[in-house]
């Protein structure tokens, strides 16, 4: 990519990034609702905690900061492509948006990071509440951890929405995608991290978990986040979790575009 | 009454003559539906594998509770979810109004206008475990418990529905808050578990203020026979309530409707 291109691009993505944003922070109000949506990770909290947290190696406020960590983590990594996708398919918007000279996924992409954006005060409020109702939970991760955790949140987003964006492409074949994002939604719930850290697994189960992405995108990077102790106890080394996220953005990646590739070409505006 | 039993017959007809079109769905939904109990059994087993015994229940009686809130969630994708989550889209478009126009009354079209057969075997399969499980931890089961739990189920029907009506109607005044059944829906997940599970605070929220207790604890422990008359006749009270309640919520909000563009 030469620079005159890079700098296209660049233009192009903040304007489509500055539109979203504006659209997203008219609905404030919902993203409000989004966010307290995400509330498993502290309903798990407290039942794991009044469990005692059997067999987890994690002490009363270290399990608080995972479930905490995990809660951050996917309100950053929540993914909508494929609902999106598929209105737009059915609605006849997509056919406009392949005329244009930018991959429509490109507008998707904007579309959540500027969602990320207005959930962002949210967060933080809900942040701050947690450790005013449990002090003892609070630690400061330490920049280093901070800013690692920050690259594996953003990288977990990117993996999420190549997994869903995969199976939004089966938009060209199927007019109902979503239907198959049900059956993708239920091994993310249980094998993420977000209803029990990994460790709590029988070691055959949590080997099996590890060979699939899902415990990169909520449980690595929550551990990062959560500090030194709670990740002492978890599966993941920092290497090997960010080599494991790159090696299945890697895989697919290419299928996507093949994927995509296939599908316009079979594609015909609905209706056509 | 005749009339209404009409028209509920058609509305479920039609629905399930629409709903048959997409028979790939069916089959998808099916699978969703194993594949997330055998999930929450996951999650379960992983306490009980290493000897805790959620809130002092035992496995099987634990999973009374899961099965209670199997077939509650397939109540909700039946009945409620089909419906209410609609009632924001006809705020929205101002269709609304075209329901308030018909003779009928307007809280019962919009509850039961649409019927989703895809939900039915999740209720009867959470009928089912509650009843295995039950047998399982007590070796047999007297008649009058049945009743009682069957009563208390619909109880618990019952004030699941108003719960959902009251958080959909909110949408009166908001218009935009599509989505604030989903947080209802999250929240209701703790349901999965025994009230005792939860730390004091939480049960308590979730016995006075967001009633899980009742939705799923009181029918599980009214099965296994500890259930005293106390908790069923709460129940009865905590499901009349919140009917009279959302139907004082739903006039109340009539009179703050203006309709569409007015």
């Amino acid at each position: 990519m030469s620079w005159r291109s890079a700098s296209t691009w660049l233009r192009r993505h903040s304007v489509l990034w500055s539109v979203q944003f504006a659209y997203m922070a008219e609905y404030r109000a919902e993203i409000l609702l989004w966010a307290l949506s995400g509330v498993l990770p502290f309903i798990m909290l407290a039942v794991w905690s009044a469990a005692d947290g059997p067999g987890l190696g994690l002490g009363p406020s270290a399990l608080g900061r995972y479930f905490l960590s995990a809660f951050v983590v996917r309100q950053f990594t929540v993914v909508w492509v494929v609902w999106q996708f598929e209105e737009d398919a059915i609605q006849g918007r997509l056919s406009p948006y392949l005329l244009q000279p930018l991959h429509p996924l490109w507008r998707y992409v904007a579309a959540h990071q500027a969602e990320q954006a207005t959930r962002l005060p949210f967060v933080l409020l809900i942040v701050s509440g947690f450790f005013l109702l449990q002090p003892a939970s609070f630690a400061w991760p330490g920049l280093g951890r901070l800013l690692l955790g920050i690259l594996a949140v953003g990288l977990a987003f990117a993996l999420n929405f190549l997994l869903q964006s995969l199976i939004a492409c089966l938009c060209f074949w199927s007019e109902r995608a979503t239907a198959l994002e049900r059956l993708l939604m239920i091994p993310y719930l249980f094998f993420s991290g977000l209803v029990a850290p990994l460790q709590a697994f029988p070691p055959g189960l949590r080997q099996l978990a590890l060979h699939t992405p899902f415990p990169y995108l909520i449980a690595f990077p929550a551990e990062l986040l959560a500090g030194e102790s709670v990740a002492a106890a978890g599966p993941f080394s920092t290497v090997n979790g960010f080599l494991s996220l790159l090696i299945w953005l890697a895989v697919l990646f290419p299928l996507l575009l093949l994927l995509w590739r296939a599908g316009v070409r079979r594609y015909g505006a609905m209706g056509a | 009454m005749g009339r209404y039993l009409l028209s509920l017959r058609r509305f479920w007809g039609t629905s399930l003559a629409s709903q048959l079109e997409y028979q790939l769905n069916a089959l998808i939904e099916l699978v969703a539906m194993g594949a997330n109990l055998g999930g929450s059994l996951l999650v379960l087993w992983l306490f009980y594998r290493q000897g805790v015994a959620l809130g002092g229940w035992s496995w099987n009686a634990a999973l009374v509770v899961l099965g209670a809130y199997t077939c509650l969630n397939g109540f909700t994708s039946t009945v409620l979810q089909p419906n209410l989550s609609r009632i924001v889209t006809h705020v929205q478009e101002g269709t609304l109004d075209f329901v308030l126009l018909k003779p009928i009354d307007s809280q019962f079209w919009l509850s039961l206008r649409s019927f989703s057969p895809a939900g039915l075997p999740e209720v009867l399969l959470g009928l089912g475990l509650m009843g295995w499980a039950a047998r399982a931890d007590q070796g047999g089961l007297q008649p009058q418990q049945l009743l009682a739990t069957a009563v208390v189920m619909l109880a618990a029907a019952a004030t699941l529905y108003s719960l959902w009506f009251v958080i959909a109607t909110t949408a009166i005044w908001f218009v935009k808050t599509w989505n604030a059944t989903e947080v209802l829906r999250a929240a209701l997940s703790a349901g999965r578990y025994p009230v005792s599970a939860f730390p004091a605070t939480l049960r308590l929220l979730f016995t006075l203020a967001l009633p899980v207790a009742f939705l799923t604890t009181v029918p599980a422990e009214t099965l296994l026979g500890r259930g005293s008359a106390s908790w069923i006749l709460a129940s009865l009270a905590v499901a009349s309530a919140a009917l009279v309640i959302s139907r004082a919520f739903w006039r109340l909000a009539l009179r703050y409707y203006t309709s569409a563009s007015s």
